[in-house]
């Protein structure tokens, strides 16, 4: 039986792909480090919880570096027919999401070790979860995406309930549970019409057949705002945001700059390879969509965010407003593709850059007030002058205040929107101009407290702040400040997007 | 023709999960809403599959049905969490987060 088995093999219609494995090495980095710190858990248990931060970051930092070997080599690799790509847009994302979880990293080791948490599994989680962010980069097939997605989402649904015994950590994780499943469910009936109408997973053959299937407009409609709206939910766009601040309050700060920043980064990276390489061809239904969306997000993310008096759920709603401004260029992404893409990536690294130096003032600060109120901050610059001045270039980076990266990022939105030359584009772009301003106005209030008001409790001894907090913030604060006066650096990154557009034919 | 009795059934399944998931108040009731939207999903990629001819649709409707084991277990998991801190999995009590 068997051997009459053998004798057929050779027959068989098998061919082993022939896999890159310089390609893959990003990942299978990862990948080991989460099997070796699973063992290093296991075998050395309570002995191991010192050791189990360090190794995280390594992870991160080792992950790196294929990515930068990658980066020297330069040519565009295609892997499993097209299903996995390497080129320069996924290169700068995959770079972007290892520096925002090393910085994640650092920001939570004391936080776990001074709570009452459960740590070495949570380190896990924060690495599967890197892993399906770094899949996602490159992935240009909806199998793909889909994978990658839940692997970043589910160990993100735990991260957010990891504190057991807190209800509000509880109820944060339930909510995301939720709101979540269903957006990856929307999206998967978006996806299931998708391949009906082409026959195929690959995005460049989507793109390819939904450009000339006209006669099913109405179905292509559906399928394509089906798949925008579940990854509307993972950015936090209104109408689909109202997890987003009760998950970031109720959520261990680490986990919500975490999801503020990396995931939310995820969803609009998929979003990217979406419209780009995908939709690029049905551009009369993208357009409208991300308008809507763009123009609805800041608009309501800004106004609720004029009236919070709890600083995380303020980063929240600004995180919403801000994530308006990223969809932004998508509503010009045909008429003006490439400096659309260009303005959604520089946004994309400078944003994770400042908002996650925001949110390591927040942690370092709520180690001494073991609160979250903007008042609890007030006085902060009589007995903590560093911590001040540091969330001062994060808030007016996020504000947009030049010559800091945030204006930087806006300027290229702008920039591009104002290129398109349609009107769509210019009252966008009017938008985009008024909300900047209306977001002055909560940052100020922020400022406000942390400089002139005076400290509540009158207790005015000073915070220590940690080894791993005070590195955390180097690394945020000098990018937030370099993008900004350099802006020349972040051309350097994200000036050479094109080849993903060539994917799409044009 | 046939293609369209599995793409009908599979909307309906998928209509009866949104309702599930939106107007049940019992944890439990809300995951197998949960399923039910994943497994109509199921349905359209396998009926499509078979109508172009290629495995692809079976191949993905497999991926689904791995991911939503592990979606429905950490579901399970925070809903347990939920009971064991409050002796209730009525969501519509979940509400400490607003503003």
């Amino acid at each position: 039986m068997i051997a009459t088995l053998l004798a057929q093999a050779p027959q068989l219609p098998f061919e082993a792909p022939v896999v890159d494995f310089h390609a893959l090495a990003p990942q299978i980095v990862l990948v080991a480090f989460v099997a070796v710190i699973l063992v290093v858990d296991v075998i050395k248990l309570e002995d191991a919880k010192r050791f189990i931060p360090g190794l995280t970051g390594l992870a991160m930092l080792a992950s790196l570096v294929p990515v930068i070997s990658l980066a020297l080599h330069g040519a565009d690799r295609s892997l499993f027919g097209g299903a996995f790509v390497v080129d320069n847009v996924s290169l700068v994302l995959q770079a972007m999401f290892l520096l925002a979880g090393y910085v994640v990293t650092l920001l939570s080791s004391n936080y776990l070790a001074e709570g009452d948490f459960w740590e070495s599994e949570f380190y896990l989680m924060l690495l599967s979860s890197m892993l399906g962010m770094v899949v996602m980069c490159s992935a240009r097939d909806l199998v793909t995406i889909f994978v990658a997605l839940e692997l970043l989402s589910i160990p993100a649904y735990l991260m957010a309930s990891w504190e057991k015994r807190n209800l509000r950590s509880n109820e944060a994780g339930l909510k995301y549970y939720l709101m979540g499943v269903f957006a990856s469910a929307l999206m998967l009936y978006g996806m299931s019409l998708l391949f009906g109408i082409t026959g195929s997973t690959l995005l460049t053959e989507i793109g390819a057949s939904i450009a000339e299937a006209e006669s099913s407009t109405p179905i292509v409609t559906l399928a394509i705002v089906l798949v925008v709206v579940g990854f509307g939910f993972k950015v936090s766009a209104v109408p689909f945001h109202t997890w987003a601040p009760d998950t970031y309050e109720g959520a261990p700060t680490p986990v919500t700059a975490f999801l503020a920043v990396a995931s939310k980064a995820a969803g609009f990276v998929a979003l990217v390879q979406l419209v780009f390489v995908g939709f690029l061809g049905r551009t009369d239904v993208v357009e409208p969509l991300m308008w809507a969306l763009a123009a609805a997000s800041m608009t309501v993310g800004n106004l609720i965010a004029l009236r919070q008096t709890n600083v995380v759920r303020l980063l929240a709603y600004s995180g919403i407003a801000q994530a308006g401004f990223m969809l932004a260029p998508f509503a010009v992404s045909a008429t003006n593709a490439a400096d659309a893409l260009t303005a959604v990536v520089s946004y994309l690294l400078i944003y994770a850059a400042m908002n996650l130096g925001a949110f390591a003032v927040v942690i370092a600060v709520s180690r001494k007030t073991q609160s979250g109120e903007i008042s609890s901050m007030g006085g902060l610059f009589g007995y903590a002058p560093g911590l001040t001045v540091a969330m001062t270039i994060c808030l007016a980076s996020l504000a947009g205040i030049p010559p800091l990266g945030g204006w930087f990022a806006k300027f290229v939105v702008f920039r591009a929107l104002t290129a398109a030359d349609t009107p769509a584009g210019y009252v966008l772009a009017i938008v985009v101009a008024l909300n900047s301003v209306i977001a002055f106005y909560y940052y100020g209030l922020v400022l406000k407290a942390m400089w002139f008001s005076p400290e509540p409790h009158g207790d005015s001894t000073p915070i220590k702040v940690p080894v791993s907090l005070v590195s955390a913030l180097a690394i945020t604060i000098a990018a937030t400040v370099l993008f900004g006066v350099f802006p020349g650096l972040i051309g350097h990154f994200t000036g050479n997007l094109g080849g993903l557009l060539s994917f799409a034919g044009g | 023709m046939w293609l369209n009795q599995f793409l009908l059934l599979g909307a309906l399944l998928f209509c009866i999960g949104v309702y599930g998931v939106l107007a049940r108040r019992n944890g439990v009731m809300v995951l197998m809403s949960i399923e039910l939207l994943l497994n109509a999903v199921n349905l359209n990629f396998i009926a499509f599959g078979a109508y172009h001819g290629t495995p692809v649709g079976q191949v993905f409707a497999l991926f689904v049905i791995g991911v939503a084991a592990a979606e429905v277990g950490v579901g399970l998991a925070i809903v347990l969490l939920i009971y064991r801190n409050r002796s209730s999995i009525d969501l519509e009590s979940v509400d400490l987060l607003k503003g």
